[in-house]
């Protein structure tokens, strides 16, 4: 007998307010490992907040969160501030204006990281870089600064920071959304091979196709709670929410 | 009209020694308010801390609410009511690095704050502690933005420094004041001080813009 699978984010009950505004109320979740998760929904539907409670960037009131076996969240109540930097380390996170560091070169955004917080050799730190950089497509950018890329290429260089950390699982903030449209296409390619091989991931996305083609399970979000969720052909042939139904409709007829 | 430059040009070697004075006054005020500058700055980032913050406020509304003249003199004729007698130039030193300090910090906090708040939750992301992103991330990129600020600031401390003549420092005011004394010569004698004054802000001047320009080419700047 296998010992049960834990799921590397599990939300329950998680609730969150900006003042007045209940962005979630209620949201149980799980991501479990090499799951990629993709999370829709109209924008206000708190699928960013939920993201962000993640990895600590956003405190959530109430409910509890427990990511990599380890409870960020419990009663409202937050990780002390070394145990949140700990855990930090093995979440990745991927955001919407990608968040480079500007005075840094490629190589020095992806090795600062690992040099700093998980003592590497610059040597070390450097042969992963580049390992990395590879995979994402930019080997021959590693002495540029973040300055000179493209969209495109400043979010593949930030997914490279992420997975220099060697993260357990990966949060991405609707990583295309900041993109011009033909450099959409090269970022989800790159999220699709880290999907391949196996990579636990969190994903709040508009692209619908890559949601079909990638997700392991599809979760549509609405005014702060997760209306339903399961596989993208569940979701998107055969939804059981009319929210769900006016909202693929929404972003179809966008497209 | 007669211009008679005779008694700034025999008096030559004692301006030049005034100007190293002024420069030595300066330079100590610069090194001392950058410390301040930097430490009130980061004190008054996060008005939750209420105690740095509230502390660190006060001390920017107090020193940059009063005169330096003032404050120059409360260290120096000030002090020793009670009993406490510092030399001139010690006085002249930390008086204006400490009012310099003061304008300093505001700089320093309105560079930090105006590095993307989405440079801080990368690095925090990443898993550094705030200390360390502030270190590695924040700050290397503030102080480029610091740099034209900090050339006015610099420069306004190289005039002000004038003041410090009346703390009997035998800065380049005091003895140009010297030579007008004996000489009353005064026009020439100004005259004479302002190039002088006017070169070495200049200097300062065209110094920060390169550091400017060395820091920029790194592409710190988007």
């Amino acid at each position: 007998m296998n010992p049960p699978v834990k799921p590397i984010i599990r939300a329950r009950g998680l609730t969150k307010s900006f003042g007045p505004v209940a962005v979630l109320r209620g949201i149980d979740f799980d991501v479990m490992p090499s799951q990629v998760k993709v999370v829709i929904g109209p924008s206000g539907s708190g699928k960013s907040t939920l993201l962000r409670c993640c990895n600590g960037l956003e405190t959530a009131d109430g409910g509890s969160l427990e990511i990599c076996g380890q409870t960020l969240v419990d009663a409202g109540r937050m990780l002390p501030d070394a145990a949140l930097n700990a855990l930090r380390m093995n979440v990745g996170m991927v955001f919407q204006s990608f968040n480079l560091f500007p005075h840094l070169t490629v190589l020095g955004n992806v090795t600062v990281a690992p040099r700093k917080l998980r003592g590497l050799s610059a040597a070390e730190a450097d042969a992963t870089a580049r390992r990395l950089l590879d995979k994402v497509g930019l080997r021959d950018k590693t002495d540029a600064y973040p300055g000179t890329l493209s969209g495109g290429q400043k979010q593949r260089v930030a997914i490279a920071r992420a997975l220099a950390m060697q993260p357990q699982v990966m949060l991405f903030d609707e990583p295309t959304s900041a993109l011009d449209p033909e450099l959409v296409g090269e970022v989800l390619r790159v999220m699709k091979a880290l999907a391949g091989e196996g990579m636990t991931m969190m994903v709040v996305t508009h692209e619908m196709a890559f949601a079909r083609e990638v997700a392991d399970v599809v979760a549509v979000m609405d005014q702060g709670v997760v209306l339903e969720s399961g596989p993208p052909e569940q979701i998107f042939d055969q939804p059981l929410h009319a929210r769900t139904r006016e909202f693929l409709q929404a972003v179809s007829t966008r497209a | 009209m007669d211009f008679d430059f005779s008694p700034v040009w025999s008096g030559w070697s004692d301006l030049a020694h005034g100007a190293l004075i002024t420069v030595e006054v300066t330079t100590g005020a610069i090194a001392l308010g950058c410390v301040i500058g930097l430490l009130i700055g980061l004190g008054r980032l996060d008005p939750r801390r209420r105690l740095v913050f509230g502390a660190c406020t006060a001390y920017v509304s107090f020193v940059r609410g009063t005169p330096l003249l003032v404050q120059l003199f409360i260290w120096f004729f000030g002090l020793p009511h009670f009993g406490i007698n510092l030399p001139a130039f010690f006085c002249g030193v930390v008086g204006m690095g400490m009012y310099s300090g003061a304008y300093v910090s505001e700089i320093v906090r309105g560079a930090i704050q105006s590095v993307d708040r989405g440079q801080m939750e990368a690095a925090r992301s990443l898993g550094m502690p705030y200390r360390m992103a502030m270190r590695e991330i924040i700050v290397p990129q503030a102080v480029i933005r610091m740099i034209p600020p900090l050339g006015n600031e610099f420069i306004a401390l190289i005039k002000n420094s004038s003041l410090v003549s009346l703390l009997t420092i035998a800065d380049l005011m005091h003895e140009g004041q010297k030579i007008i004394s004996v000489s009353y010569r005064s026009l020439e004698t100004y005259l004479a001080i302002a190039l002088v004054y006017f070169v070495l802000t200049n200097l300062t001047g065209l110094a920060l813009r390169r550091v400017e320009r060395k820091l920029g080419a790194g592409g710190m700047l988007q």
